[in-house]
């Protein structure tokens, strides 16, 4: 998430779900919360109960909308447009929180000489090559005033998409740029951002967004009412804002707005980053991305002097703020990787470490897979067949593979692509040799969720998987041991990282369930011992690291992930395990461990004003004790915790000292939350409303019509409609319902949850039915340049006709939770959609895409056959767990 | 052999009458997210009804059956025609009736109140006559195709045995179902009312809290923004023991009358 990394320093919510509870205004946007994370909307209903507003801004009027006190409609894919318009409202209208901006953002900073604004150069920043449609970093110069203008060591070349937390920090040698607090110079980073938003005017954001001026200035206000030293306000965004090729900066817009009212690292405001699949916060902290290492440490690369470790960290190191720690975080990591083998003569076993030498993300991985080139692949719980855009190509990819293993539940559309799906296969043409693999479900295992909110939170297992269905863990682990056992005499020297991989999980006893049998299964390994690896020992006698504090560089500590140190502090000690509530404390520490240092809040210093007293009475959160000389508060400071607010540093300090007593944003070099970013974005220091690739109406703001550094694959399967294309003259965005999970395999193939949406619809308006002549649950087809397909039609309401500069506009929303495998079957939403890539993260722009509809059916009607309902009810023995076991079972009769 | 027939006159102290519980269903706090209608056929093992898609919204399981026991309600209120534009959901449930026209209609003594005051229907005494299910002013009731015997919700009788909160209540994420004593409920529920009133939303209203009419309070109650017939619910429930009297009289004073009637045309000999 380079979009809140770059504004405040970590790719991750600033806050916690339990928090919204108190927050007086809530601006829902780019998120369906009350559908897509039911449990978590609990907290916003929560403050409206106690009289916060809540505001929903989306295309679709949904069980959300349907909760909030304001819903305004906007076309999806102009995110960037309203949400400028809010940052210009509340400029223009003097409505920023002057004190913390002043103290904590780097709005008094200035900006090179050199740097040319989009406002002047007609929608691109200064360093745009149009031909490469890339920023030069040479001629680009969006640093601080005075940074030498060489390429900074951090910055990754385009070809990779860089997530660490070295690109995020940027290079910045002056902790304390030239700035000027009066906030008159031209230069300054205040005014570049006021001239950049200008041009948002609610008239302007109106006829690009089809919403009404008035929307966006009662939004703005709320959010201006209810901003400020006793008030907080929060975001809340999800897949609705990453699914564009503006998505990071739609985040970076959020940020912007936030830190101007003054909301971060305060209770009830930040930002809240819904994620779209449990534990996907847990995949990019431990990451299963090309380009990072566990905790957001850069993977080596090829491309670029990562020869040995000096090299790396002369590259990678930044002096200031806290990421000047990370080497101690790499030398513990390889420490923990490869045990004894990793000594300071083998630099660790640095040179063990796969080089990258090209983006390897999901979707240009599928595309190089559709040339051939990719020989096998195994899924776990991934369902590309269904679940990936433009679905048809991930199809013609897989057929394409010489083997494929997939681990699922069921035979899911990407293990049963050889016979079925809209192609009509023919399985003697297709030569991919196909594994399927029975998965445990979570129930049937121990393990750990990373959620939305960095909350890990240990679940034990309660039964065991039935037949040959075993855990991932015991699939890889022992899948590891076969690999290293066919290497065990090489003596390549590619080859003496795989087997000096510590592989070491075996369980010291025999594992016994809940109802206190022993497990049928004797070769699971012991996951615990896994997660006690990635909190962190030290090397000599083994004992748990309980802080990353004390992770050291020479090799004395083994750690595998930095950030997630302490969750296992003490040798029998499972912070992740824990589940106490604290009645007085609404942060309940000892529920799970959240990381960094169970820290709920980030950036909590900002709770405080300058001298370290809280804002307000009514928003204490932390602030500074003088007579313990001490942070304290309701969480765990996100600052060295004895560093009083007037500290100033050195001169020459490195490091933490770097960064003043009044720098929350200890990630950054500057320690200030950043309104311009400098570094860590590659489409541009300040979001600009760019169209969505596929779009019926041209850019309204700039002559630069898309994002001009986000990128199509050319592929015969992958084409797009012409801008403005005719004939595409309907906006689509795909969606999601809580009856259903993602692309269906883990509902599709429950009765239960059939039953409650039995059938692929499409959401259209009268207004359109009418237009077309489609039928209120009849049949119609959607067509883009990708696919077609045919779906119910679900004539409501609550989807609207919108007035886009003048022009009458339709929109649709399609639900992706069909595919051709499971109980119900229909068509694949996904099919629709195309592969365009945003820059920073190589994401695809399935929430807004161009299409045709017309009433009817397809000519082939395919009859894929939904597999028969599960023959309920099932009359198995239920376990006798004792109620000591039963965590729910300890809870008093009665809600209330 | 002889055991088994002894056991037959056996008759086990009842189970101590506890503290009268009860729903109380929000539907200000709905999101319609169905979790009540999964953890209810979870927990009790019902099966799904089969897959139809109504286009009625997202409604597709569309009423309370022998097979589905909670129930959400989709109604779009949206458009020129309405002042604000909502989308009401509301999580639907036998109605636990503090005077049950299905128990008063149940001949064979199956349709009981257990200890908690919930009504309960005990499979193995039901004789499928379906009585039950013509009292039933609610739809609440229905008969199992498979086994001929009436079903409805049991507020999770054997999780309040437990100590446990019904399946729904405890699945629901925004305590839109709240379950507890009626007592307490009736006073959160009034509050409520009161709070909403304040806050300008003056639709908001309580069903089935009181008696009404010829109809009992409702166990299982709930708080309202629109009309009872908006949620397909009925305005005035009617209870057909009510008008045993009357209907008793009327028949006695028709056979009377037919009696003497007939005395006057065949009773005349000679």
């Amino acid at each position: 998430m380079p979009g809140l990394g770059a504004s405040f320093g970590r790719g991750a919510a600033t806050t916690f779900q339990e928090d919204l509870q108190n927050s007086d205004c809530i601006l829902i946007m780019g998120s369906n919360m009350a559908e897509a994370h039911p449990v978590g909307f609990r907290f916003p209903l929560k403050a409206r109960e106690r009289g916060a507003k809540l505001i929903h801004v989306d295309p679709r009027f949904t069980r959300t909308s349907a909760m909030c006190n304001l819903y305004v409609p906007i076309r999806a894919g102009t995110d960037i447009a309203f949400l400028g318009g809010l940052i210009n409202y509340v400029i223009q209208n003097d409505r920023w929180f002057r004190e913390y901006v002043l103290a904590y953002t780097n709005a008094a900073t200035l900006i090179s000489d050199e740097f040319v604004d989009a406002d002047e150069l007609g929608g691109v920043f200064s360093g745009y090559h149009a031909d490469k449609r890339q920023y030069e970093p040479e001629r680009k110069r969006w640093n601080y005033k005075g940074e030498p203008t060489n390429v900074p060591a951090t910055e990754t070349p385009p070809e990779i998409k860089n997530e660490s937390w070295s690109e995020k920090a940027g290079f910045i040698e002056n902790p304390e740029p030239p700035s000027d607090p009066t906030l008159q110079n031209p230069k300054c980073v205040f005014q570049t951002v006021k001239r950049h938003f200008a041009r948002y005017t609610p008239e302007m954001v109106a006829s690009i967004c089809g919403c009404r001026p008035d929307d966006i200035i009662r939004v703005a206000e709320a959010l201006c009412e209810n901003s400020g030293r006793e008030r907080t306000s929060a975001i809340v965004y999800a897949v609705g804002w990453t699914q564009h090729t503006t998505g990071v900066q739609m985040i970076r817009a959020a940020g912007i707005l936030q830190l101007l009212l003054g909301n971060i690292g305060r209770p009830g405001g930040g930002i809240m980053a819904m994620r779209g699949h449990a534990s996907i916060q847990g995949s990019t902290d431990i990451p299963t991305l090309y380009n990072l290492l566990p905790g957001y440490i850069p993977q080596p690369s090829a491309l670029r002097n990562h020869n040995t470790l000096e090299d790396y960290l002369e590259q990678e190191r930044v002096d200031n703020g806290y990421w000047s720690n990370f080497p101690k975080f790499l030398v513990s990591l390889l420490k923990a990787w490869y045990g004894d083998a990793a000594t300071k003569k083998n630099e660790w076993g640095f040179k063990w470490l796969p080089r990258i030498d090209k983006d390897y993300s999901q979707l240009p991985h599928f595309i190089r897979m559709a040339e051939g080139k990719v020989k096998g692949l195994f899924l776990f719980g991934q369902n590309p067949a269904g679940g990936a855009p433009n679905a048809g190509l991930n199809r013609a990819a897989l057929r394409k593979l010489d083997w494929l293993v997939v681990r699922d539940w069921f035979e899911i559309e990407s293990a049963c692509f050889w016979y079925k799906g809209p192609e009509r296969p023919d399985p003697k043409a297709i030569k991919t040799e196909i594994f399927f693999m029975p998965a445990a479900a979570a129930a049937e295992k121990d393990g750990c969720f990373t959620n939305t909110q960095r909350l890990l939170q240990w679940h034990d297992k309660a039964v065991d998987p039935p037949d040959n269905c075993r855990s991932d863990t015991w699939f890889v682990y022992h899948l590891g041991k076969k690999v290293k056992a066919l290497y065990a005499d090489s003596k390549a020297e590619r080859d003496q990282g795989l087997l000096n991989l510590t592989w070491d999980y075996e369980r010291d006893a025999q594992e016994i369930l809940p109802d206190g049998r022993p497990s049928r299964i004797h070769d699971e390994p012991d996951i615990e011992r896994i997660l006690k690896e990635i909190n962190g020992y030290t090397v000599e006698d083994r004992r748990q690291v309980s802080d990353f504090k004390n992770l050291k560089v020479d090799g004395s500590t083994a750690c595998g992930c930095w950030i997630y140190c302490g969750v296992f502090p003490e040798e029998d000690r499972n912070r992740a395990r824990s589940r106490q509530r604290d009645p007085n404390n609404y942060t309940s520490p000892d529920w799970g461990f959240s990381w960094p240092h169970n820290r709920r809040m980030m950036y909590n210093r900002a709770s405080a004003d300058p001298q370290g007293k809280p804002w307000s009475e009514r928003k204490k959160y932390i602030w500074w004790d003088e007579e313990q000389k001490k942070w304290t508060g309701l969480d765990d400071p996100d600052f060295d915790p004895e560093k009083p607010p007037d500290y100033q540093p050195k001169k020459n300090a490195t490091g933490m000292d770097a960064l003043a007593g009044d720098c929350p944003f200890i990630m950054k070099p500057d320690g200030k939350g950043w309104l311009y970013a400098p570094a860590g974005t590659v489409d541009g220091p300040l979001p600009t409303h760019y169209e969505p690739f596929e779009s019926p109406i041209p850019n309204l703001l700039y002559d630069q019509r898309e994002n001009p550094v986000a990128t199509h694959r050319e592929h015969s399967l992958n084409p797009l409609a012409a801008p403005m294309d005719p004939n595409y003259p309907i906006v689509a965005t795909t969606h999601r319902l809580t009856e259903h999970y993602l692309s269906g395999p883990m509902s599709r193939f429950n009765s239960w949850l059939n039953e409650l949406q039995p059938e692929m619809f499409v959401e259209i308006s009268p207004a359109l039915a009418e237009a077309y002549g489609i039928e209120h649950g009849g049949w119609m087809v959607v067509e883009t340049p990708r696919a077609a397909i045919e779906t119910r039609a679900m004539v409501t309401n609550r989807i609207k006709e919108l007035n886009v500069n003048g022009r009458l506009l339709h929109q649709i929303g399609i639900p992706f939770h069909w595919g051709y495998a499971g109980e119900t079957v229909g068509g694949i939403a996904n099919d629709l959609a195309s592969i365009v890539l945003e820059p920073n993260v190589s994401i695809h722009e399935a929430k807004a895409f161009a299409c045709r509809v017309r009433a009817g059916r397809l000519q082939e009607v395919h009859a894929d056959r939904p597999l028969k309902p599960a023959p309920w009810p099932t009359r198995e023995r239920a376990p006798q767990t004792p109620p000591s076991n039963q965590p729910e079972g300890q809870f008093g009769r009665g809600s209330v | 052999m002889l055991e088994n027939l002894a056991r037959v006159w056996e008759r086990p102290e009842p189970p101590q009458q506890q503290e009268e519980m009860g729903f109380f269903t929000d539907t200000t706090l709905c999101i319609g997210c169905k979790a009540c209608e999964v953890a209810c056929k979870q927990w009790n093992q019902l099966p799904a009804d089969g897959f139809h898609w109504t286009g009625n919204s997202y409604d597709n399981t569309t009423m309370l059956s022998d097979t589905t026991w909670r129930h959400v309600a989709f109604i779009e209120q949206l458009g020129h025609e309405v002042k604000r534009d909502r989308w009401l959901m509301m999580s639907d449930v036998c109605k636990h009736c503090v005077q049950a026209p299905c128990q008063e209609a149940c001949p064979t003594g199956s349709i009981i109140y257990n200890e908690f005051g919930n009504v309960y229907v005990q499979q193995d005494i039901c004789n499928g006559c379906g009585y039950c299910v013509a009292a039933c002013p609610f739809g609440v009731l229905d008969r199992n195709e498979a086994d001929g015997c009436a079903h409805k919700c049991t507020l999770c009788y054997d999780r309040q045995k437990d100590g446990l909160k019904p399946a729904c209540a405890k699945a629901c994420p925004t305590e839109s179902i709240k379950f507890g004593p009626i007592t307490k409920l009736h006073q959160i529920a009034r509050e409520r009312v009161e709070q909403l009133h304040e806050r300008g939303e003056n639709g908001a209203y309580l069903y089935g809290a009181d008696a009404a009419g010829e109809y009992s309070a409702l166990n299982s109650f709930f708080l309202l923004l629109d009309k009872p017939s908006v949620y397909n619910l009925p305005e005035a429930p009617r209870r057909p023991a009510a008008r045993m009297k009357t209907n008793y009289l009327v028949s006695f004073a028709t056979a009377v009358g037919l009696a003497v009637v007939s005395a006057c045309f065949f009773g005349r000999r000679e």
